[in-house]
C-alpha cells in the first residue's frame, strides 16, 4: 500500500521510524537483536554509550507522556546525546505558531533527531516530509495511528518470554478503535509471522474492517482467551463512557476485564502484558496485575533498550 | 457544435451580435461579421455552469477572489457559477448579495455569478432569512450549507417557506453527531491509519430524514455532493416516488476513493469523504441512468498552509476549477457517458435545476459558448493552474481536452 516510504533510505535501512506498516521482518528482527545488546549496558552500573556523543536530540511532547518520554529521554542519555525536552504546554505553539514553524525553528538550533508524539493520526509522516536532509524523526504515537516503538518493545518483551512468534497466540484486549499502540503491536506481530493474532472488544470499540488488519475478533472475552501464550491488555480511557461507547465502568470489567479466573483460560504458562497506564479494577484486576504471569514492569525497562536500539540504528546510517 | 437542448452534434456556423446568439446554420440576412472564430477540428458547446464553487470572497481572499476565481473558471470553460453562502459575513441579506455582483463587476463579468442565500439567518439553523429579499436580489436557491438546523422543525418551516416563495431548496446531507470529528471514509483505509472515520450514516440518514420532510413540504429540493451508494439507491427511490428532487456530485467522487488517501495525502482530504470502491461505481451508474442529474465541482481553492498540516488537521476541498472539463472529457473516454450526456451534466441540466438563463446554444440565447480542443495530451500541472488554490488530487494525471476560447455573453474573456 505504501507508494512512498519515507522510513528508509536508498539502501533500505532505516532513516526514520514512523510506523511498524511498511517495515520488513529483518528490520523488526535487526531491531529486537540490537535492543538485547543494549539490555546488557542498561545493566551495568555506568550505563553510557558513546554512541550519539554530539547529537541533539529534541524531545516533542504536544500530549501527556510519563513512561514513552521518560524512556526515550534515558534512552537517548545512555547513548551519550544532548538532550532539549519541549513542554509544549508553554510553548509557542499555544501562541499560535504553526506546527511547521515550531518544527523549522526547533531545526534552525541544528536538531538531529526529533522524538514527536501528536494528537493527530499522519503527524509523525508530516513531520518526516518536513525536515531537513539528515535529520531523522521518530514517531513516539500519532494520533490513533501508530506507536512503533510501543510495538516493539511489546515484541521484544514476547520474545524474551517465548522465544520465536511462529507458534504464539497472542490476544489484544480492550479499545482497538481508538489504540495507536494495538496498531502497532498487529502490525509487528504480522510481519514477525506470529501464529494468531486475536482482538478482543466490544463492537463499539472495534474500527470497521478491524480483520484486514490481519486478525481474527472476538467478542466475548472467556472464548478469545482459550489457550493464548499472550495476552495483551489495553488502557481503558475514562471519556469512551461520556461518548456512548460503553454503559458503564462496572459493566466492562464484568465483560473484558481482566480476572484472575480469566487468565486461567489462558495457557498455564501465558504472560500478562499492559503498555501502561492501567486502570486497575476497570480493565484488570490487581492480583493480576502483579500476579506472577505479569510481565508489565519489565516492559518499561525493556523499553529503554527498544529506543536505545532504534535510535542507535537511525544514528548508524550516513546522512 | 454540440447543443444537448435540441440533441445536435453537427458541424455549423453560429452567429452572434451583441450578447446574443441570432442564428445557427444559415447567416441571417444583413449579417456582416465584425470577427470569425474558426473552430473547426474542435468542439464547440455550451459554456459549463458549476453549481457549487467557492470564490472565497467575501471573507476568505487570502485563499482566493472574485477576480481570480472567475478568470480562472471563464478559461477553462465555466461561464456560470452558483456560489454557496457560507462567506464571511454569510449571504443572508440583499447587502451580501449585492457585493458579490458589485465585485464581479469590477472584476470584469468574466462569468456568471448566481448566487445562493441562506436559508436560516447567519445560517444558524434558527432563525429563518427573509427568503422573499434574497429572492428578489437574485438568490437563485436557498441553502444552510454544511450548517446544522437546530432541529427537524426549523428545517421542516424553513422548507415550507422556501416553497412558498418558489425557491429551489438546496442541501448536502449531513448528519452532525455521525460526521462527529471524522476525516475520512470509515473503512479499512480508516482503521489502518487510524483516521477518525466518517461512517457512511453521517450521510445516508440525514439523507433519509432531508427526503422525508420533501415529501412533507413539498419543497423542490437538489441534494449536492452525494457521495454513498446507498445514497444513490434512496434518492432513486424518491424520484420514482414522483418527489420533486434532484442531485449532484462532486467530479472527484467519480475518480477518486479513500484508499487515494495513501499516506496521508492531504490534498484528498474532502468533505464528503472519499468513498469506496462500490460508492464511486454507484455514482457513475446514478449518473448514467439519471439518478444523479449533474456534476458539479465543489471547487474550493485553499492558501498552501491551509494542507501543509497533519492529516486530520487540514481544511478540507479541492481546486477543481482547472480539471473540471478535462476530468468531463476523461469519464467520456472510459466509457462513462457519451459526449453529449456528459456535456449535459454540466450545462443544461444545471440550468434548468437552478432555472438559469444559459446552457444552451440557440437563436435568442445568451452567447455563453466555450471552443474546446478535445485531441490534446498533456500532464495536469497543479503550479499551471489558474486559480488561487493549487490544492488538487489530480496533479501529474494525463489530461486529453482543453479549452481554447471561451465566450461569456457575446465576449471573448481572456
Amino acid at each position: 500500500m505504501i507508494t512512498n516510504n519515507l522510513q528508509l533510505n536508498e539502501n533500505g535501512k532505516l532513516k526514520h521510524f514512523l510506523s511498524i506498516e511498511g517495515l520488513n521482518k529483518t528490520i523488526l528482527t535487526n531491531i529486537l537483536d540490537t535492543a538485547e545488546s543494549f539490555t546488557s549496558v542498561t545493566n551495568r552500573s555506568i550505563k553510557k554509550v558513546p554512541i550519539l556523543r554530539g547529537k541533539t536530540v529534541a524531545n516533542l511532547f504536544f500530549e501527556a507522556s510519563t513512561r514513552t518520554r521518560a524512556t526515550f529521554e534515558l534512552a537517548a542519555q545512555r547513548l551519550s546525546a544532548d538532550i532539549l525536552s519541549l513542554d509544549i504546554k508553554t510553548s509557542s505553539a499555544v501562541k499560535g505558531e504553526s506546527l511547521l514553524d515550531t518544527l523549522h525553528n526547533l531545526q534552525a538550533m541544528q536538531v538531529d533527531m526529533f522524538v514527536i508524539r501528536h494528537q493527530d493520526s499522519g503527524s509523525a509522516h508530516f513531520f518526516a516530509q518536513h525536515v531537513a536532509p539528515g535529520v531523522s524523526v521518530l514517531n513516539a504515537g500519532d494520533g490513533q495511528h501508530s506507536h512503533p516503538t510501543q510495538g516493539m518493545l511489546d515484541m521484544f518483551t514476547i520474545r524474551r518470554h517465548k522465544g520465536s512468534f511462529e507458534n504464539l497466540c497472542v490476544a489484544i484486549v480492550g479499545d482497538i478503535k481508538h489504540s495507536r499502540v494495538a496498531r502497532s503491536q498487529i502490525h509487528a506481530l504480522n510481519i514477525l509471522n506470529t501464529g494468531q493474532v486475536r482482538v478482543i472488544a466490544p463492537r463499539t470499540l472495534l474500527p470497521e474492517q478491524t480483520e484486514a488488519l490481519g486478525v481474527q475478533v472476538y467478542h466475548d472475552l472467556d472464548e478469545g482467551l482459550k489457550d493464548v501464550d499472550v495476552v495483551i491488555m489495553l488502557r481503558l480511557q475514562k471519556e469512551r463512557m461520556t461518548g456512548a461507547l460503553l454503559p458503564s465502568e462496572q459493566e466492562y470489567f464484568r465483560q473484558y476485564g481482566l480476572t484472575a479466573d480469566r487468565v486461567k483460560l489462558a495457557k498455564p504458562d501465558a504472560i500478562v502484558m499492559h503498555p501502561g497506564p492501567a486502570n486497575r479494577g476497570i480493565e484488570i484486576e490487581s492480583s493480576v496485575m502483579d500476579g506472577k504471569q505479569s510481565v508489565i514492569l519489565q516492559q518499561v525497562t525493556y523499553g529503554i533498550a527498544v529506543r536505545m536500539a532504534v535510535m542507535s540504528m537511525i544514528a548508524s546510517q550516513p546522512v | 457544435m454540440i447543443n444537448p437542448a435540441t440533441q445536435q452534434d453537427e458541424i455549423t456556423d453560429i452567429f452572434i451580435e451583441n450578447q446574443l446568439i441570432i442564428a445557427i446554420g444559415d447567416k441571417p440576412q444583413g449579417f456582416t461579421a465584425d470577427k470569425v472564430i474558426d473552430a473547426s477540428g474542435q468542439l464547440v458547446l455550451p459554456g459549463l455552469i458549476d453549481i457549487q464553487c467557492r470564490v472565497r470572497e467575501p471573507g476568505f481572499t487570502h485563499k482566493a477572489s472574485i477576480a481570480s476565481e472567475t478568470r480562472a473558471a471563464a478559461m477553462n470553460g465555466i461561464t456560470s457559477l452558483c456560489i454557496p453562502p457560507d462567506s464571511k459575513p454569510i449571504t443572508d441579506n440583499s447587502a451580501i448579495v449585492e457585493q458579490i455582483h458589485h465585485s464581479n463587476q469590477k472584476a470584469g463579468n468574466r462569468c456568471h455569478i448566481y448566487t445562493i442565500g441562506a436559508i436560516t439567518r447567519k445560517l444558524n439553523g434558527e432563525h429563518l432569512s427573509n427568503m422573499g429579499t434574497l429572492k428578489l436580489a437574485g438568490c437563485v436557491a436557498l441553502s444552510n450549507a454544511l450548517q446544522p438546523f437546530a432541529n427537524n422543525l426549523v428545517q421542516r418551516r424553513a422548507m415550507e417557506y422556501a416553497a412558498g416563495q418558489n425557491m429551489l431548496v438546496v442541501i448536502q446531507p449531513y448528519d452532525h453527531a455521525l460526521y462527529s470529528n471524522g476525516c475520512a471514509h470509515e473503512g479499512a483505509l480508516a482503521t489502518r491509519l487510524g483516521l477518525p472515520p466518517i461512517p457512511e450514516a453521517a450521510e445516508t440518514a440525514a439523507l433519509a430524514k432531508d427526503i422525508e420532510l420533501v415529501a412533507q413540504t413539498g419543497a423542490t429540493t437538489h441534494f449536492g455532493q452525494i457521495s454513498c451508494a446507498r445514497s444513490v439507491d434512496m434518492i432513486r427511490q424518491a424520484k420514482k416516488d414522483g418527489l420533486p428532487i434532484t442531485a449532484d456530485v462532486s467530479m472527484h467522487q467519480l475518480f477518486l476513493t479513500d484508499r487515494d488517501i495513501d499516506y496521508f495525502d492531504t490534498n484528498k482530504l474532502t468533505i464528503p469523504p472519499l468513498r469506496s470502491e462500490q460508492d464511486k461505481a454507484a455514482l457513475r451508474q446514478g449518473l448514467i441512468d439519471g439518478t444523479i442529474d449533474c456534476i458539479c465541482s465543489d471547487h474550493q481553492p485553499h492558501d498552501a498552509d491551509a494542507k501543509l498540516k497533519p492529516f486530520p488537521s487540514a481544511e478540507p476541498g479541492i481546486s477543481a476549477l482547472d480539471t473540471l472539463l478535462p476530468l468531463l472529457f476523461k469519464l467520456v473516454e472510459e466509457g462513462v457517458l457519451k459526449l453529449p450526456q456528459a456535456v449535459n451534466k454540466l450545462t443544461l441540466k444545471p440550468a434548468s435545476i437552478f432555472a438559469l438563463p444559459t446552457g444552451q446554444i440557440a437563436p435568442g440565447e445568451l452567447a455563453d459558448i466555450i471552443i474546446v480542443d478535445d485531441q490534446c495530451h498533456y500532464q495536469c500541472d497543479s503550479a499551471r493552474f489558474l486559480s488561487a488554490g493549487k490544492n488538487t488530487p489530480f496533479h501529474g494525471w494525463d489530461f486529453t481536452a482543453r479549452v481554447t476560447t471561451t465566450m461569456v455573453a457575446g465576449t471573448i474573456i481572456e
